[in-house]
């Protein structure tokens, strides 16, 4: 997909840190640059970025919100002078997905004359170098598994991760897996020793979308805690001593209800819930508060095992 | 200039007089272009003596027009504005040999297809269909006077796959005592029917039905059987072609094994030990192998991929052994044969969709989803599991559910339904509740049962209580909503007649999938020189009146390689390539085009550029004279040597310089 820079131990990714970085998302931005510096490929936050454009505008103005978009694109460019196309690395998936629409509809859309024209407005230009690249993306297809398997220090062994991927990473406009059964998340999982554990509900709604402010305030609560629950259930049936997920949002709508649900439900439930990049940093041996995995609400100690006992008894795909 | 040319046109009864039919077409033509403007306008063009108009040309009393007036010398030319040549240019060619002159003395003209078909404005169309008429009268003035010629015709045919429709197709022939060379790519004839248990709507079983036709096959006098063989090189044209076939070595003389399979108990390996591919891997065989009971001819394949000796050149070869015909030969290798026929009739079938591009379902995923096919292996008694509906984990189903348009009916797979699926879906519904007693859900779009017979299966399959839900699945998942549901596969369906969203726990689940073209059809179009649709299943030459010729003669489908059929609808255009092809033979003569090309010796300047490139070797070179020289029998008439000739020696019948230029000049001259 991408051509890795000929120097890639020096290469560095512009990233779009969004809302989230410094809220419910901390502890995914936080991991997220101590894993790629690890690995060799630091993130350079972006400088005066905005808004992706997610959130209700597009429902409000949709060309406004894409031209927010369309900003960020163009401050990467010009972070980023040349003829070479510009990897920009959003890690929020809500502004993963709401940056591939506006690289699109600059590339494509109808209204693409009319961005460029708000954008020249602010002394700014897109080529149409900037791509929107998710971490997950970039680690299984730029940094690679054999990289990332190589750095591991603590393998994750016997730890059985339920991946999940959320609605909007692997689709509408993203091509880097397979949008019905992704696959990107379960490979890193199983290049830091751990065990992923295959589910249908990879890519289900947790019901994110469907609220502002949690599902107990939010517009749909009952709605929301529905799609939650169902994720949540299955994942504990499915015997999850950790959910990985890559998103702030469904990070946090997963992670923060549990007690409500569980009442709500009467089923029990107590399933840690953390990023991806905060599992790869334990296993890259990275100090857990620069992880942040103090700010977990339900963390506790892996259980990573020492030895592998013989012939574990777990059905795998 | 136009005079000049017509002056040197062959005078024939004192010069060109053409007549002009144009025709009314009912309101094809009529409802747009004003026909009586367009007569009157061709009775002012130069050497046109008779105009006349008429509602249907191609009729017989519209015929008899033309050939009256060329009996009765009114005129000795003949312009007919209708429909298209592919569509009538033989009808009016032939009336214009019955009106006692050289059919070549015609030219048509296209105001139907070209004109008002495609032009909305009255005015401009009748302008369009004066300009196309005037074409053609400065163009048919030039016309030379040509005799018919016919090409005599091999009375062998090819027929290129033996499923059911390549069987039917070569016994038919070879019922009627013509020589068919029967080639099929699989070491047995059989085909997709073969692996079925039951067919649909009578039960009858599949394989009673089929192995006395196979038998009669092999058995039959008239019938030349190459399996394990493909079809590499063709060339020539209808009547007259040669085949050039691979045969695939077997490692088995065919001519010495008898099929008593004692090889096959010999083997070093005890169990089977690659995935078997009639039983599409439900099952493992030997290296050396037969593919089912009945296969025909009932000759063993030893496969080198697996056999120990091609693999490691060490093995006790107890096969070789127990062999008492001495029939094991393991230095085989490809042989060829190179074969004369007359007509051609591709049957190559189908390949089935592969569910794995839609991961919703989980085939490869999920161990007990099946596909309609792999089902068909585990009904028959013949099958891997013995006819024993036993699930991949050992289990046996207490609910089954069956996905009807895998792939069809889906514009990100098939738009086009595949017409078979509701009828085997049903089928496999009452042959799953008849051996398992299983609930059986059927989940449908629409049920399309429109044969003999077929909607009273449907009914019979309601009244068995089968359940019918109308709902596309949105997937299948085997994650538990209720405990009722764990340790299942839940089918995830709105149910548009109840108008709610359903979980169906099943044991099992069946994708009926969708018919599509075989993987190399591509090849195998360009290999005869046909076309393929959009879809990529052969094209027929008319949809409605020439559904199994093509539109290279002498080449005809059977089957479902022209697009989605069932076994009667593929008998019954089998028998109908056969006829068809029966017809060209008994016939015993192709007409040839008169277009062939010929060499101006005066302008020839013995360059041999045309020579090297006749793709059908007509060109000779006349080394004393230093000319090239046209065979005009082997000539086909494809104009390269005409357009590639520096010096405008090498000509066309009927494509001369002149006869263009004028049909241009006739459109120019009235626009």
């Amino acid at each position: 997909m991408t051509t890795m820079p000929a120097s890639a131990d020096t290469h560095t990714y512009p990233y779009y840190p969004g809302c989230s970085a410094d809220g419910v998302g901390r502890g995914f931005a936080g991991s997220l640059h101590a894993v790629f510096e690890r690995l060799g490929f630091p993130l350079v936050d972006l400088v005066d970025w905005n808004c992706c454009g997610a959130t209700a505008w597009p429902s409000v103005d949709d060309s406004q919100a894409l031209a927010l978009g369309a900003r960020n694109l163009a401050l990467a460019e010009r972070a980023r002078p040349g003829s070479e196309p510009v990897d920009l690395v959003a890690s929020c998936a809500g502004c993963y997905r709401a940056l591939l629409r506006s690289a699109e509809a600059l590339a494509r859309g109808p209204t693409r004359s009319r961005l460029a024209g708000a954008l020249e407005a602010v002394g700014l230009a897109v080529e149409g170098r900037a791509r929107p690249r998710h971490p997950v993306d970039v680690l299984v297809n730029d940094v690679g598994l054999d990289r990332i398997r190589a750095a591991v220090v603590r393998p994750l062994t016997g730890v059985r991760v339920v991946s999940y991927y959320g609605c909007q990473l692997v689709r509408p406009l993203s091509t880097f897996d397979d949008e019905h059964d992704p696959v990107s998340m379960d490979r890193l999982v199983e290049a830091i020793g751990a065990e992923p554990v295959d589910w249908p509900l990879k890519t289900r709604c947790c019901g994110g979308s469907c609220y502002c402010g949690g599902p107990v305030i939010g517009a749909m609560p009952e709605a929301t805690m529905q799609l939650s629950y169902l994720l949540l259930r299955e994942a504990s049936r499915r015997g999850a001593d950790v959910i990985a997920t890559v998103c702030p949002l469904c990070q946090f709508n997963l992670e923060g209800f549990q007690d409500q649900m569980a009442r709500r439900f009467g089923h029990p439930l107590d399933v840690p819930v953390a990023f991806l990049t905060q599992l790869i940093g334990i296993a890259l041996g990275i100090d857990d508060r620069r992880l942040g995995l103090h700010r977990l609400l339900r963390w506790r100690p892996l259980p990573i095992r020492t030895v592998e006992p013989e012939a574990a008894g777990h059905a795998r795909r | 200039m136009a005079e000049e040319l017509t002056a040197r046109a062959p005078s024939l009864n004192g010069g060109p007089r053409i007549g002009v039919y144009v025709c009314h077409c009912g309101l094809n033509i009529a409802g747009t272009v004003d026909v009586q403007a367009v007569v009157e306008f061709a009775r002012t063009l130069p050497n046109v003596t008779v105009a006349r108009e008429y509602r249907f040309m191609c009729s017989d009393p519209g015929q008899e027009l033309i050939e009256q007036d060329l009996r009765e010398g009114l005129v000795n030319r003949v312009v007919v504005a209708s429909c298209s040549p592919l569509m009538h240019e033989a009808t009016f060619r032939r009336a214009t040999a019955e009106g006692g002159t050289s059919p070549y003395l015609f030219q048509m003209a296209s105001i139907r297809e070209l004109v008002s078909w495609v032009t909305a404005d009255p005015e401009d169309a009748t302008e369009k269909a004066k300009a196309h008429v005037a074409a053609a009268v400065r163009r048919v003035a030039l016309h030379e006077y040509l005799e018919p010629r016919e090409a005599p015709v091999h009375p062998d045919v090819l027929v290129v796959g033996g499923g059911i429709a390549g069987i039917h197709a070569a016994l038919t022939l070879a019922d009627a005592g013509k020589h068919v060379y029967l080639v099929e790519r699989e070491s047995t004839i059989g085909g997709h029917m073969a692996m079925f248990d039951k067919t649909f709507p009578t039960l009858d079983c599949a394989a009673c039905i089929l192995t006395p036709k196979m038998s009669a096959v092999r058995a039959h006098p008239n019938i030349t059987l190459w399996t394990y063989s493909d079809v590499v090189e063709v060339s020539g044209y209808t009547g007259d072609f040669t085949v050039r076939v691979r045969h695939r070595p077997r490692y088995v003389r065919e001519d010495l094994c008898t099929g008593c399979l004692a090889c096959i108990d010999a083997c070093v390996h005890k169990q089977g030990k690659v995935p078997d591919e009639f039983n599409l891997g439900l099952s493992k065989r030997k290296p050396v192998y037969i593919p089912f009971p009945q296969a025909t001819p009932p000759v063993v394949v030893v496969d080198p991929e697996s056999c120990i000796w091609f693999k490691t050149g060490k093995c006790p070869q107890t096969c070789v052994e127990a062999c008492e015909r001495d029939a094991f030969d393991f230095t085989q290798t490809e042989t060829f044969d190179e074969v004369k026929v007359g007509a051609i009739i591709l049957a190559t079938g189908f390949r089935t969709f592969d569910p794995r591009r839609i991961p919703e379902y989980g085939y490869g995923r999920y161990p007990n989803v099946y596909t309609s096919l792999e089902v068909e292996r585990l009904l028959n008694a013949a099958g891997p599991t013995a006819g024993e509906i036993v699930l991949r984990d050992g289990s046996r189903p207490t609910a089954i559910g069956i996905i009807h348009c895998v792939g069809s009916r889906d514009v990100r797979f098939h738009a086009y339904c595949s017409r078979v699926c509701c009828m085997y879906s049903l089928k496999l519904a009452h042959m799953l509740r008849e051996r398992t007693g299983a609930e059986i859900y059927n989940f449908y779009i629409d049920i399309r049962a429109p044969g003999k017979g077929y909607e009273e299966f449907y009914d019979k399959i309601l009244r068995e209580g089968v359940h019918l839900i109308r709902g596309r699945v949105a997937e299948v998942t085997d994650e538990a909503a209720t405990p009722e549901e764990e340790g299942h596969l839940v089918i995830r369906a709105e149910d548009t007649l109840l108008g709610m969203a359903r979980r169906i726990p099943v044991d099992m689940v069946v994708l009926a999938v969708g018919l599509e073209p075989q993987p190399d059809t591509e090849d195998v179009r360009r290999l005869f020189n046909i076309s393929c649709g959009g879809e990529g299943f052969f094209t027929e030459r008319h949809p409605k009146l020439a559904p199994v010729s093509t539109f290279t003669d002498g080449v005809f489908l059977a089957g479902a390689c022209q697009g989605p059929k069932d076994i009667p609808d593929t008998v019954a255009q089998a028998g109908a390539a056969a006829a068809e092809a029966l017809a060209m033979i008994d016939r015993g003569a192709v007409a040839l085009e008169a277009n062939t090309a010929h060499i101006d010796e005066e302008r020839c300047s013995g360059c041999k550029t045309c020579v090297g490139l006749c793709p059908f070797s007509a060109i000779t070179f006349d080394e004393e004279r230093q000319k090239a020289r046209v065979n005009e029998v082997v000539c086909k008439g494809c104009g390269i040597c005409v357009a590639a000739c520096p010096s405008g020696a090498a000509q066309q019948h009927l494509f001369t310089d002149e006869q263009i230029l004028a049909e241009i000049e006739g459109v120019l001259a009235y626009v």
